[in-house]
């Protein structure tokens, strides 16, 4: 169920990130949601795209630091406070958080939260059980 | 009273008498060694030397070198010439663990190394109403037990303070109006630094003078030590193989060290071939002990590059002078007063089930060494939270601290990301040649 994210090493000097962009606009995959990670030396470019393999093999190609890591996508309504019952509900079951982004779509009916949690099969489990909408890989291709 | 010279009748003495003085000290040392080190009896007789072939001074081109990997082959006791109980004190040097160096002493060798010690105090204006402040390491390095020693030999209050502390060393400097500070040359700018900081002028100290040692410095850096403290800044050369520093101390003449003859001899050799070079000519220094008991060490390549010469002096010391250290023959190099080879950092990355793929950079920023380390990481370092990177650095800083005995800065780096040089990644980058120091 859960989806795919490329985490990317980019080290913090010019020209490391156009390097990065380069490769995934020349496979002609699209990126449909981003985050960056950064430290004094290094960042960690987080990628959500149309295709994951398509866009890894692109980068290893261009000889950029590339890992596959699972993650929850979930959709919640474009409204104050849904963001907010997914947390509660994560907190109340001691699902600790490491990071978590949004996007948007054009739609505007829903915003989506990748989320990243130790263990996403039961991050998953209390999400749905509680009525939040999780999103797949195919759902991401398709937004 | 202020007195020029420590010791007037060997600093003064007459070349001639130095040079005679020398070659009945070698002859008996040589006799010494061969009877009591097996190691270096061993490495004589193959090269099919015996004692009594030293009858002369250049007689000594015809002995086998010591390298510091002989000291480590024979660590711990393989260069000891005399019983344990003649012996009071061991120092060591930084060094792969296990393989140190680690040199003995007698009381007499300790007695003789202070003074060689109190002798650059005098030169830099010691005397017994000054009061010296001891900023170099104390333990296992020699920088502190002998600055220490010798201030005691010529009658000065010691403050034992040891480096690091600053705030301390300021307070004591101030208030108990210091007046000859000993420790290695960028910490001296430090405390520069840090008294300005705190409001404090060059004037408001007590200091007259400063010797500084046990890492390469510049004349720029010695100008500007000069400004900031308000003093003289005096070089001041050894190593602990050799026993420590005061081997060689400079003169109010600051033109270079004067080596003490009296008890060390000092050859330059073409570090390829070993051929003893000319008086002038720019080599590899080479130290033969020639009063010690416990670790006397004969024609021992100390991989230093410098010149000797021996010209009047104005001070009135006789002895002949050596050139700051003009480079290195071999990979060490000494950072924040500390020795560091890369094959040490190898050791560490390989252990830790690293590729030798790394690089050393060293600079100098406001007088003071940064040392950083890059290193490709490996597949499963790499992770999408940047904590589980900056953790694993951490765990590499701290088995380089323990190696090294300094802490550097570890870069995780991408794979293949360091420039290779016909395959191999360059390995270190001193950019302190750039601003002129002979590293």
């Amino acid at each position: 169920m859960a989806i795919k994210q490329l985490s990317i090493f980019v080290e913090n000097r010019e020209g490391t990130l156009v390097t990065v962009t380069d490769a995934i606009a020349k496979s002609g995959v699209d990126i449909r949601a981003m985050s960056v990670a950064d430290t004094n030396d290094f960042g960690i470019f987080r990628l959500i795209v149309t295709d994951v393999d398509k866009a890894k093999q692109a980068l290893d190609e261009a000889g950029a630091f590339v890992s596959v890591t699972e993650v929850v996508g979930v959709a919640v309504k474009d409204e104050p406070g849904a963001l907010a019952k997914v947390v509660k509900l994560l907190a109340d079951h001691n699902i600790n958080i490491e990071y978590m982004y949004a996007f948007i779509t054009v739609s505007k009916q829903y915003a989506y939260v990748v989320l990243r949690v130790a263990d996403n099969a039961e991050a998953e489990k209390i999400l749905a059980e509680n009525g939040i909408s999780l999103v797949t890989e195919e759902d991401m291709a398709k937004l | 009273m202020q007195k020029k010279y420590y010791q007037p009748e060997a600093e003064t003495m007459q070349v001639e008498d130095i040079k005679k003085l020398q070659e009945e000290k070698l002859i008996k040392q040589v006799k010494y060694v061969y009877d009591n080190v097996e190691y270096y009896r061993n490495l004589m007789d193959e090269k099919g030397v015996k004692p009594e072939d030293i009858k002369c001074l250049s007689d000594i081109s015809k002995l086998p070198f010591l390298k510091k990997d002989d000291l480590r082959e024979a660590y711990p006791y393989g260069m000891l010439a005399t019983d344990l109980n003649n012996c009071v004190r061991i120092h060591s040097t930084s060094g792969t663990t296990g393989k140190r160096v680690v040199a003995f002493y007698t009381q007499n060798d300790i007695d003789l190394w202070e003074d060689c010690c109190a002798r650059a105090i005098v030169a830099a204006g010691g005397n017994e109403e000054d009061v010296v402040q001891v900023c170099y390491g104390y333990g296992l390095f020699t920088g502190g037990s002998g600055l220490h020693g010798g201030s005691h030999k010529v009658g000065c209050l010691t403050l034992p303070m040891s480096s690091g502390n600053t705030n301390r060393q300021i307070q004591f400097m101030m208030d108990l109006n210091s007046t000859i500070l000993c420790c290695t040359p960028s910490y001296a700018a430090y405390i520069g630094e840090s008294l300005k900081e705190k409001g404090y002028k060059p004037e408001d100290n007590k200091l007259k003078a400063g010797i500084f040692g046990a890492e390469p410095w510049t004349e720029e850096m010695r100008r500007d030590i000069e400004k900031s403290l308000g003093i003289k800044a005096y070089d001041i050369y050894g190593l602990t193989e050799t026993s420590g520093p005061g081997v060689a101390f400079e003169c109010e003449c600051q033109t270079g060290m004067h080596i003490n003859e009296d008890h060390f001899y000092a050859e330059i050799i073409d570090p390829d071939t070993g051929e003893v070079l000319p008086e002038g000519a720019k080599g590899e220094l080479v130290f033969t002990s020639l009063d010690k008991e416990a670790f006397p060490l004969l024609r021992y390549r100390t991989r230093d590059i410098t010149v000797l010469t021996r010209e009047k002096c104005s001070c009135g010391r006789t002895f002949i002078k050596m050139h700051k250290p003009m480079g290195r023959s071999d990979d060490m190099m000494i950072i924040r007063g500390v020795n560091v080879f890369p094959s040490q950092i190898e050791a560490v990355l390989l252990n830790k089930g690293y590729a030798p793929n790394y690089q050393i950079l060293v600079d100098r920023v406001n007088n003071t060494d940064t040392f950083e380390i890059h290193v490709e990481m490996l597949p499963e370092d790499f992770s999408d939270t940047p904590k589980v990177i900056t953790k694993k650095e951490k765990q590499i800083q701290a088995a380089m601290k323990e190696m090294l005995g300094i802490n550097p800065t570890i870069r995780l780096v991408a794979p293949k990301s360091i420039a290779r040089s016909e395959g191999k990644a360059v390995r270190v980058i001193d950019n302190r040649k750039k601003i002129g120091i002979n590293v």
